[in-house]
């Protein structure tokens, strides 16, 4: 379980949000949503500590991540995957290598295992003979899909998604909102998925986080939304395009 | 303010990759990719540099001394001992800082603002071993043989120079190379050139590895890395013949 306790956040003097607090269940997928700069993002990456924020904490199964040493800190890092908004993907090797890249650092697998290994990621992704491609190659689509092959290529208990289906076709995003159910399902992974697209927090989420006006405006079950006496998060919700009507 | 600051982050990422150096597995690979980088892939332009810098300098210390109150071999002395204690390590350590500085802060500011360095980190890698640790290394391994290069070209550049333009032949200008030639002033230039790669190669990875706003801030760290090191590898050319020489 993920416990986020009284985050606050600031880049100099401008604050991003304050005392945010939420749980996040095992096997749960939840949906955090937000206007462009609410700091969404900025909340992933406080996750698995690549930022550190000016005061609270994030627990991981009762630990805090902000007090690990260095070396502790990288095991519980290899517990996440992240699926980075631009997919991430290191350009200086191919497809396949990036894919690889974790398991030739972190396992002792031989190099069919590790073949075997990228082709079975790259089928639950549904790609297939990309691996020699350079990623420079890659369509968008494509690009996230590799990120994402990459980020469950070490079977992590966590998947972070930051703006998955951003500048992606209604096909395509659409094709990504199944990839992570079948990736919640099939692997049992605590999903969170950082958005704006409601679409996808409709297909995907259990939970949804709206953060607004420097703080978590609100928080619950996915279904709750609709009846919420939230104004900045009913404005949120039928500003998107498929317009769904408060009850 | 904002330089004492700086100063101090820069600080912070040397102690990180002076602790990181012990992870040798996770940046052995990448070594010998940067081995080949800053070194074997540099020789083309340092011969260069070597060559005309040597030539150059033949044909305007013969133009200076053109008189006959020296004797002509005082050209291969005054050539060769510039070369090997001043010339060779400094001109290529300034070509250096736009070659491989600029291609350091370029490569790591890419990746930082491309969130790949967020990529390494979130799978568990210590990003500092794995990118920065690595070029200093090659900096400290490769400039010193760089240097010889260099010096090795310069001195057959000013002996061709010399003897084709007829300012002196080359037997006489390997007898005034020898007359002064110590071996200390090669020790001076080397410990000059593993100074320059180490603050070439740290500047760059400093600048490239804390880059930020997209293309226009990798843009500015690669300018700022490679002014920078130019600028510390005169002061650092300063502060050693003060203290060494």
């Amino acid at each position: 379980m993920i416990e986020i306790k009284n985050l606050t956040k600031s880049f100099g003097d401008m604050l991003v949000w304050e005392d945010v607090s939420f749980k996040i269940e095992d096997g749960e997928t939840i949906a955090v949503i937000g206007r462009s700069g609410t700091g969404k993002s900025v909340l992933l990456k406080h996750l698995n500590a690549l930022l550190y924020p000016d005061s609270g904490e994030v627990l991981i199964d009762g630990k805090c991540i902000f007090e690990l040493s260095y070396t502790e800190l990288r095991k519980v890092r290899q517990r996440f995957g992240i699926l980075f908004q631009g997919g991430a993907l290191f350009d200086s090797i191919n497809t396949f290598e990036n894919i690889a890249f974790p398991l030739r650092y972190f396992t002792d697998q031989s190099e069919e295992e590790i073949e075997h290994n990228v082709h079975e990621a790259l089928d639950m992704v549904n790609l297939e003979s990309v691996g020699s491609k350079s990623t420079a190659e890659l369509s968008g689509g494509m690009r996230k899909r590799v990120g994402l092959a990459r980020a469950i290529i070490l079977k992590p208990d966590y998947l972070l998604y930051d703006e998955p289906t951003s500048g992606l076709d209604p096909k395509t995003s659409g094709e990504i909102n199944e990839l992570i159910i079948t990736m919640a399902d099939s692997l049992d992974i605590t999903s969170i998925v950082i958005t704006h697209d409601m679409h996808s927090v409709l297909e995907v989420a259990e939970t949804v986080a709206f953060l607004d006006d420097q703080k978590l405006s609100w928080f619950g079950k996915k279904d709750d939304m609709q009846n919420s006496d939230n104004k900045q998060l009913l404005d949120f919700i039928t500003a998107s395009e498929y317009q769904i009507k408060p009850n | 303010m904002r330089g004492v600051k700086e100063l101090g982050h820069y600080a912070q990422l040397l102690y990180q990759a002076l602790r990181s150096s012990t992870e040798i597995s996770t940046y052995r690979k990448n070594l010998f990719h940067e081995f080949v980088k800053i070194g074997y892939e540099s020789i083309p332009i340092i011969f260069l540099v070597g060559i005309f810098t040597g030539a150059v300098m033949t044909l305007q210390t013969a133009y200076q001394l053109d008189t006959d109150i020296y004797p002509s071999d005082i050209i291969g002395s005054i050539v060769a001992q510039s070369i090997i204690i001043e010339l060779a390590a400094v001109i290529s350590a300034l070509v250096l800082a736009g070659k491989v500085g600029a291609r350091i802060s370029t490569e790591l500011g890419t990746m930082r603002v491309s969130e790949q360095i967020d990529a390494l980190e979130s799978m568990g890698f210590n990003s500092v071993s794995f990118l920065v640790v690595p070029r200093i290394l090659s900096g400290i391994f490769m400039f010193p043989i760089l240097y010889i290069t260099a010096a090795v070209f310069g001195i057959i550049g000013g002996v061709i120079a010399g003897a084709v333009d007829g300012i002196l032949p080359v037997a006489e200008f390997m007898k005034g190379a020898r007359a002064f030639f110590f071996e200390s002033d090669i020790i001076f230039g080397l410990i000059k050139s593993i100074v320059f790669g180490f603050v070439i190669t740290s500047v760059s990875c400093y600048k490239g590895y804390y880059a930020f706003g997209g293309a226009e801030g990798v843009g500015t760290a690669t300018t700022q890395a490679t002014v920078l090191s130019c600028i510390f590898v005169l002061l650092a050319d300063f502060a050693l013949a003060a203290i060494l020489l």
